[in-house]
């Protein structure tokens, strides 16, 4: 690992001026994702700062919406008994992320800005167009069994690797930053972004700007949940796919539904039209199979991971038969 | 294209660290280097210049380890674990994978389990860091380390340092209230030799038999 100037940030204000101006600055929370790159020379940055001090670790519940602040710990989050009874979705997909010495050290801010786990990616002797622009694609023709099949490009097909942001997304959450221009809200669903012919660029932050807490707004989704993961191994693998769904059910009527899929994209994927045609329904097995194949509707494999393909609308069907019977 | 290319350029980077080695080993500084303590080579042979050069791309950390205060230098890309194996000497922390894949380098920093091998040192400024080393009493050893020879835990041993952190905080975390939740809590250390069953044996027993309080 080459050598780096370290600097603890006191204030969030000061963390986001002693970044802004060098060019190869950045920020370190839990340093679980960070250290590692820079381990393998995928990054190489001169100075760090190191955010952990700054007061940004609630979790508060105020009158219409939860708050995270952004260095709260994964496990923080996940064993927090009333993020458990609010939004236990997301206590579930945290739960379902890494192990637990690593969401011991993980921080929400973190967890969304974490890189692709695309092998390419992580191999400076490959070429990669998100490490290196216009170096090529090696997953592409090449090694790609976790690789998307929605919205990717010509020039990139990695998806996303976190658990929680699959969950932030299916709960309509909001993403508050702090940068040099001042602070601004984001819609979680619009953070992260596709590759198109720029997948350097995972999100859609401008300016190095801080994370500084994320906001659910309040819903019924408290019992009806499941947050499916499939993955190599039962525990501490990434998923190959996951879905995370929510039901409001009233007298076995789908009064409201949020589906979001991990391991297909370059972004946490919500399936829209899928939720669409389930609102007002009753439930069936027949009714979770039709939204099923509206949600794979535009699907497409790349070779190794055209197992996806069957799997995803199995998978859907499996996380809303689960979330329905609790 | 750009495949072969970087391959290509690859090669040529290779050879040529090859033969800075070879001509560090002939010259003999190789040994030296990889005799000396890291973060202060033998400061007092340094010349002036060099010792600033240090001190620049050094900083002060002070962290206790095992009930001992450190005040030591280190270079902010250290990480924990190689504090404590090259500096401090302590290598029952061992390091399996450097990446965080394993669980081989969990300690306990402020009481949480964590691994050590994706933290600065840097970043634990006043933490008190507590290591395989530091559980036993004088000559008695901790009720984990006890279950686990008692359970056969381990065969290599490799792994056992870092399951035993890991099975105390498991414990003490409140995760350890049936086989499965200890399999699921302890997912993170990898045990190449399949010791499992044993290791969850012998973290159930701590737990029932409430030795840990
Ligand atoms: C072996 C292993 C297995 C894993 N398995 C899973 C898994 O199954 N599911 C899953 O979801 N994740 C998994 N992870 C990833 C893990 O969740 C992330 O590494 C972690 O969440 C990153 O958080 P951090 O605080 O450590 O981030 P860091 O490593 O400190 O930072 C990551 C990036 O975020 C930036 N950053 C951090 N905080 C902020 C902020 N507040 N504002 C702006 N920028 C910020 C940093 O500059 C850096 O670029 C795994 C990781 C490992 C090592
Ligand atoms: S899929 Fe994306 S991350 Fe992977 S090699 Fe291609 S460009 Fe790089
Ligand atoms: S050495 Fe740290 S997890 Fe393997
Ligand atoms: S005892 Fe050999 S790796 Fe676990």
């Amino acid at each position: 690992m080459k050598n780096f100037q370290i600097i603890k940030a006191l204030s969030s204000g000061s963390a986001v001026s002693s970044i802004a101006k060098e060019n190869s600055a950045m920020f370190i929370a839990g340093g679980t994702n960070l250290v590692d790159l820079m381990k393998k020379n995928v990054v190489a940055p001169d100075k760090l700062v190191d955010i952990t001090a700054l007061d940004l670790k609630k979790i508060e519940f105020l009158t219409a919406k939860t708050s995270i602040g952004a260095l709260a710990k994964n496990s923080q989050v996940a064993e927090d008994k009333a993020i458990i009874e609010k939004h236990p979705l997301l206590a579930m997909a945290l739960a379902a992320g890494a192990s637990q010495q690593i969401r011991h050290m993980a921080t929400v801010g973190g967890n969304m800005l974490q890189r692709t786990r695309c092998s390419y990616f992580y191999n400076t002797d490959m070429p990669c167009n998100k490490r290196v622009p216009k170096s090529g694609c090696g997953a592409i023709g090449g090694s790609n069994r976790m690789h998307a099949i929605f919205g990717a490009s010509d020039s990139c097909i990695a998806v996303h690797p976190s658990d929680m942001c699959v969950a932030l997304a299916a709960l309509d959450a909001t993403v508050l930053v702090e940068g040099p221009k001042g602070k601004r809200e984001i819609k979680f669903t619009e953070f992260h972004r596709l590759p198109g012919n720029t997948p350097e660029k995972d999100n859609t932050l401008q300016n190095k700007e801080l994370i500084t807490s994320v906001e659910i707004p309040n819903n019924n989704f408290t019992k009806n949940v499941h947050y499916l993961k499939v993955r190599d191994r039962s525990s501490y693998a990434f998923a190959l796919i996951s879905v995370a769904a929510a039901l409001d059910i009233q007298n076995n009527t789908i009064n409201d539904v949020r589906l979001a899929m991990g391991g297909v994209a370059h972004k946490p994927w919500r399936l829209t039209e899928a939720e669409e045609f389930l609102k007002g329904k009753t439930i069936s097995e027949t009714i979770f199979r039709q939204a099923a194949d509206l949600a794979m509707k535009g699907a497409r494999g790349y070779g190794d991971n055209d197992f996806k393909l069957t799997l995803g609308p199995n998978a859907i069907v499996e996380a809303l038969t689960i979330a329905s019977s609790k | 294209m750009a495949a072969k290319k970087s391959t290509r350029n690859k090669l040529t980077e290779d050879e040529s660290n090859a033969s800075r080695r070879d001509f560090l080993k002939k010259s003999g500084l190789f040994t030296a280097l990889a005799l000396a303590p890291p973060s202060l080579v033998m400061a007092s042979e340094k010349k002036w210049d060099e010792k600033i050069a240090e001190y620049l791309e050094t900083v002060p950390l002070s962290l206790e380890v095992n009930g001992v205060k450190q005040n030591l230098n280190v270079e902010p890309r250290t990480t924990l674990l190689d504090l404590l194996r090259e500096q401090l000497h302590l290598t029952g922390t061992k390091k399996g994978c450097d990446h965080g894949q394993c669980g081989a380098c969990t300690v306990h920093v402020n009481g949480t389990r964590i691994l050590s091998c994706l933290t600065l040192a840097s970043m634990q400024q006043n933490a008190q860091v507590t290591t395989i080393e530091g559980l036993s009493k004088g000559k008695k050893l901790h009720p984990m380390q006890e279950a686990f020879i008692k359970n056969d835990g381990f065969q290599c041993g490799y792994c056992t340092p870092g399951q035993i952190m890991s099975g105390i905080a498991c414990i003490k975390e409140g995760h350890a209230n049936s086989r499965e939740e200890i399999r699921e809590y302890m997912s993170g250390n990898i045990c190449r030799c399949g010791a499992y069953h044993n290791i969850v044996d012998a973290i159930t027993e701590v737990k029932e038999g409430g030795m840990l309080s």
